[in-house]
C-alpha cells in the first residue's frame, strides 16, 4: 500500500482533475484552483521520489520548496489581475474577456 | 493501522479534490481545496516529510487559500445566495483528463522504477537548511528576489489609483 506506485496514482489523480478543471470552469478563480491542484500534484512526485528512489540527499524536498515559493507568487499576482478583470470588465468569467479580439 | 489512515488521507484527498473541480458554488470550491491541501500535507508526513508539511499547511493553507477566498469575495456580490460558477465542455474536458490519466497509469505501472533500499532520512529541517545555504544558495536568492517583485508587482496592480 504505502509504496511509490500509490503515491504516483493520487498524484495523477490530483493532475487530471486539475486538467478537468482548467478546462471547464469558466470562472477565473476556479481555474487558478485547478492550476494549485496540478502543483500539488506535482510536488507529491518529487518528494515521493526522493523517499523511494534512494536518495541519500534531499533535493526532492528542495524542489517543492521552490515550487511552492513560485506558486504563492504566481496566486498573488493572478489574482491582482483577477481584480483588474473585474473592475474593467465587471465579471470574471473568461469567455466574456475578450476585449483583444480582432 | 498506518495503512488505515494512509487509505484515509488518500481517499480524502482525491473526494475533496473531485469536490474542488465539480462544485457550483465556488466557496464551497475553496473549502474543499482547504482538505485537499490539509491531506497532502498528510501524505508528505507518510513520506517523512515533516518541514514539507509544515510548509505546505503554512503557506497554502494560511496564504494561498486566504487570497484565493479573498479573490471569491472581492469579485463577487456578497448578497447573492449562492456564489455560482458556471462550467462548460464538461464533455471533451472529462475525456481529455480520462484519456491522460489512463496514459499516466499505463506509465506508472509499466515502468521499472529504480527503488532504492528504503533508507529514511529522518529530520529534514536540518539537511535542507544546510543544502540551501551551500548547493541551492544562488537559486534561494533568485527566488526570493522574483517573490519580492511578484508581490510588488502585485501590489501594484490591485492598488486604486
Amino acid at each position: 500500500m504505502n509504496s511509490l506506485e500509490s503515491y504516483l496514482v493520487i498524484s495523477s489523480i490530483l493532475f487530471s482533475l486539475g486538467i478537468f478543471g482548467i478546462v471547464t470552469r469558466r470562472n477565473a478563480i476556479a481555474i487558478l484552483m485547478g492550476i494549485e491542484l496540478i502543483l500539488n500534484s506535482a510536488n507529491i512526485n518529487f518528494v515521493a521520489f526522493n523517499r523511494f528512489g534512494g536518495m541519500q540527499k534531499l533535493d526532492g524536498h528542495i524542489f517543492t520548496i521552490f515550487v511552492i515559493v513560485l506558486a504563492a507568487a504566481e496566486a498573488a499576482v493572478a489574482l491582482a489581475i483577477i481584480i483588474n478583470l473585474f473592475k474593467n470588465a465587471g465579471s470574471v468569467d473568461v469567455d466574456e474577456a475578450n476585449t483583444l479580439k480582432g | 493501522m498506518g495503512e488505515l489512515v494512509f487509505l484515509a488521507i488518500a481517499l480524502l484527498v482525491i473526494f475533496t479534490a473531485f469536490a474542488v473541480v465539480m462544485s457550483s458554488n465556488l466557496v464551497h470550491s475553496a473549502v474543499a481545496l482547504l482538505f485537499t491541501l490539509f491531506g497532502v500535507a498528510g501524505l508528505y508526513i507518510f513520506l517523512y516529510a515533516d518541514f514539507l508539511a509544515a510548509t505546505q499547511i503554512i503557506v497554502y493553507v494560511g496564504g494561498i487559500l486566504v487570497l484565493i477566498i479573498f479573490g471569491v469575495m472581492l469579485t463577487n456580490k456578497i448578497d447573492t445566495p449562492s456564489i455560482a460558477s458556471s462550467s462548460s465542455n464538461q464533455v471533451v474536458g472529462a475525456l481529455v483528463s480520462l484519456l491522460l490519466f489512463a496514459f499516466q497509469l499505463g506509465v506508472i505501472f509499466k515502468t521499472d522504477w529504480h527503488v532504492g533500499d528504503g533508507t529514511v532520512i529522518e529530520g529534514t529541517v536540518r539537511p535542507i537548511g544546510l543544502m540551501l545555504m551551500t548547493e541551492y544558495l544562488l537559486p534561494f536568492e533568485v527566488v526570493s528576489i522574483l517573490l519580492l517583485g511578484a508581490l510588488i508587482g502585485a501590489a501594484t496592480l490591485s492598488r486604486k489609483d
